[in-house]
């Protein structure tokens, strides 16, 4: 579904991811760990057409297309998903009326038809009982006076009414307390499937002990220097980023 | 003023209906002090950044009695659930098209023609008390034609819970047509009103110059929409003159957003103990319009409090001008006010002049303001983007919103989704949304 090829990209003059490789398979959840400046966040921008990175070499191949070509919104039409580190406050637009917006251009895409009001109304209800998301938070704007929780869970939210083929969670677990954290793990978990692909950035290893992957690899100035299973978590646990960074892989 | 214009304008205020013997002495003095002053320059400080030297040009003309059918655009703009409706073609009532059924005992909404007769002691009473026309030239045009226009009277302790629509028509058809509307609202001791005032327009050149005059007595509330949305060639000048008793509440929200020009003012004074005086107002000009706001809250007398928000989008070559003044003397003592402007500009040929005028001469006051002038935000566009939206759905979609978090205490169901329409009718894309 993903292939990442050899990946360079630099922002401001700064080389930050240095030759990147990376597959995705339909199905699969995948963990991207790191240090601080380790490069997570701009892979995700990158993936989903953030401006202001130049992709100086490498490819990224999305369902046989070049990804790095498509406008941001071609991307989420094509089911790219990216849950946002901190995700933005939009005062006078509705969260309810954004997502229907939201919706209604990705089913166009699609070549389904547009849901009415009353339509969608239902089913954002249906979808909101997943991250428990409570209606009066739906119904203001766009993240405006919610909590940092509150926002994270708006975000699978989206997720789960957007229905993505390839969500990129970037650090969905920072600055959540455990309940917090369980719900939108729980959220999470309920959208897996053998169609749907995740791709979770995080710094800590706490997530994946409620949102297990398949993969876990360790990103370190830019590239990833270890791919392994989940036992490789529990094991950067132990030995922190340290043990890793002093032992650089190819 | 060029004198084959000066002279139009002459004579047709010479050719006017008769009037009682006062009133053609108001008109007659309008009309001289319209001659001194002439219409404003943009060496006036009030009149700096609008020039009226297009409008000057125009040899406007009162339109003539044969009404051109405007059963489209009247229809089109009745405003469902409110049905308490006074229309106006040209600057003259069109009694067919208006209903004015089911009043409660006492309250009067009458055009202005009929008030004349019917109530000449309590218009006479108040029209001309709280307008300057003295000072503002378009004011002094106005009160030379006084004669028709809009008469309401709420009596005391009496809560009109139906909103009153008045529309105001400009259809100029091939010769410029001028009108000179005056709205006179009185509302009582302890009385409550809502007053809608729309103004529409058919292609063509048209001068609205248009004067509202509110006097609101001791713990009365008047909820008043002033909505403008003209034809491409036309001209408006808006006037609004509120006078406010002890403990009275003010609630205005004005959107601007036809006509080529556009000025308007808006002024409130708070004359009693415990007034609140609230200005609100949305302006949207694209292509090469041109769309003023001066306002002025007065505070006249301690312990009154005012609010003023007022938000401009600014498309293509267009140009706002928002001037803000508070003048609180040395004995108002306490006096709370607040005001802020707020601008986005969505081109680099657009432009803003933004200017708060605090005359504030008492020690003891609370006045904040602010004003902004800044683009659509990217991060909120790529975090639209990202959820589907195009880039253009994105930036509409923002705008709306940065527009419409205006009017999200109108609590006429009718109003705000008139709003809502027309704001995004407006947008680039007409609204696709």
């Amino acid at each position: 579904m993903l292939s990442i090829r050899n990946l360079h990209v630099s922002a401001d003059g700064k080389k930050i991811l240095k030759g990147l490789n990376l597959d995705v398979n339909a199905g699969e959840v995948h963990a991207i760990m790191g240090p601080n400046g380790a490069g997570k966040s701009t892979l995700s921008n990158v993936l989903a057409g953030r401006e202001g990175y130049e992709i100086t070499e490498g490819e990224v191949v999305y369902d046989g297309r070049n990804l790095l070509e498509m406008a941001p919104e071609e991307r989420a039409r094509e089911g790219l998903f990216l849950a946002f580190q901190y995700p933005v406050e939009i005062a006078g637009v509705g969260n309810l009326y954004f997502l229907r917006a939201a919706v209604n251009a990705i089913r166009a895409h699609r070549g389904l038809e547009e849901l009415d009001a009353m339509d969608f109304l239902s089913l954002a209800k249906e979808r909101m009982k997943l991250v428990e998301l409570k209606q009066e938070l739906a119904n203001r704007s766009v993240n405006q006076g919610f909590s940092g929780g509150e926002k994270k869970r708006n975000e699978i939210f989206q997720m789960a009414l957007l229905e993505p083929r390839l969500a990129v969670l970037d650090e969905i677990d920072s600055g959540l307390d455990i309940d917090a954290l369980r719900v939108v793990a729980n959220g999470v978990n309920a959208l897996r499937s053998d169609k749907r692909a995740f791709l979770m950035i995080t710094h800590y290893q706490r997530l994946l002990d409620y949102v297990v992957p398949d993969h876990v690899h360790v990103l370190v100035d830019g590239r990833i220097v270890e791919s392994g299973d989940k036992t490789l978590a529990q094991e950067l646990e132990k030995k922190g980023y340290q043990g890793i960074e002093v032992a650089p892989g190819q | 003023m060029i004198d084959t214009i000066q002279e139009t304008y002459r004579s047709s205020f010479e050719h006017q209906p008769e009037a009682p013997a006062w009133l053609a002495e108001l008109r007659r003095q309008g009309f001289a002090r319209f001659t001194e002053l002439g219409f404003p320059t943009t060496k006036l400080e009030n009149w700096r950044y609008t020039s009226t030297a297009a409008l000057a040009k125009v040899a406007f003309q009162p339109a003539p009695v044969s009404a051109p059918d405007t059963k489209a655009i009247v229809d089109a703009n009745r405003l469902e659930g409110v049905d308490l409706q006074l229309v106006f073609v040209n600057g003259r009532f069109d009694a067919a098209a208006s209903t004015t059924a089911g009043l409660p005992e006492g309250v009067v909404v009458v055009s202005l023609g009929e008030a004349l007769g019917s109530h000449e002691a309590l218009v006479r009473e108040h029209l001309g008390r709280y307008v300057d026309a003295e000072q503002q030239a378009f004011a002094a045009l106005n009160t030379a034609y006084l004669g028709e226009g809009v008469f309401v009277h709420v009596p005391e302790g009496v809560q009109l819970s139906a909103p009153i629509h008045l529309l105001f028509v400009a259809a100029p058809g091939a010769d410029p047509v001028m009108m000179h509307p005056r709205v006179l609202v009185v509302a009582d001791k302890g009385s409550r009103l809502q007053l809608i005032e729309q103004y529409v327009g058919t292609a063509g050149a048209s001068l609205t110059n248009t004067v509202a005059e509110f006097a609101v007595g001791e713990e009365a509330e008047v909820v008043h929409y002033r909505l403008q949305r003209e034809g491409a060639e036309a001209f408006h000048i808006g006037t609004l003159a509120a006078s406010q008793a002890a403990g009275s509440r003010l609630r205005s929200f004005s959107l601007s957003l036809g006509a080529a020009l556009a000025r308007h003012d808006l002024g409130t004074n708070l004359g009693g103990k415990d007034a609140w005086g609230e200005l609100n107002g949305l302006y949207l000009v694209k292509g090469t319009q041109h769309a003023d706001f001066h306002t002025t809250i007065e505070h006249t007398v301690p312990h009154c409090a005012s609010r003023e928000l007022f938000k401009g989008v600014l498309d293509g070559k267009g140009h706002g001008v928002f001037n803000g003044r508070i003048v609180v003397p040395r004995d108002a003592q306490k006096s709370d006010s607040g005001m802020t402007n707020q601008n986005l500009l969505l081109s680099r040929d657009a432009e803003i002049d933004t200017k708060p005028e605090l005359e504030i001469y008492a020690d003891d006051v609370k006045c904040s303001h602010g004003a902004t002038v800044g683009q659509l935000d990217e991060e909120s566009i790529f975090y639209l983007r990202a959820r589907g939206l195009s880039l253009q759905e994105a930036r509409s979609l923002l705008t709306l919103g940065f527009a419409l978090e205006l009017f999200e205490q109108i609590d006429i169901p009718a109003v705000r989704s008139l709003l809502d329409r027309e704001v995004l009718a407006w947008l680039p894309g007409g609204g696709k949304e």
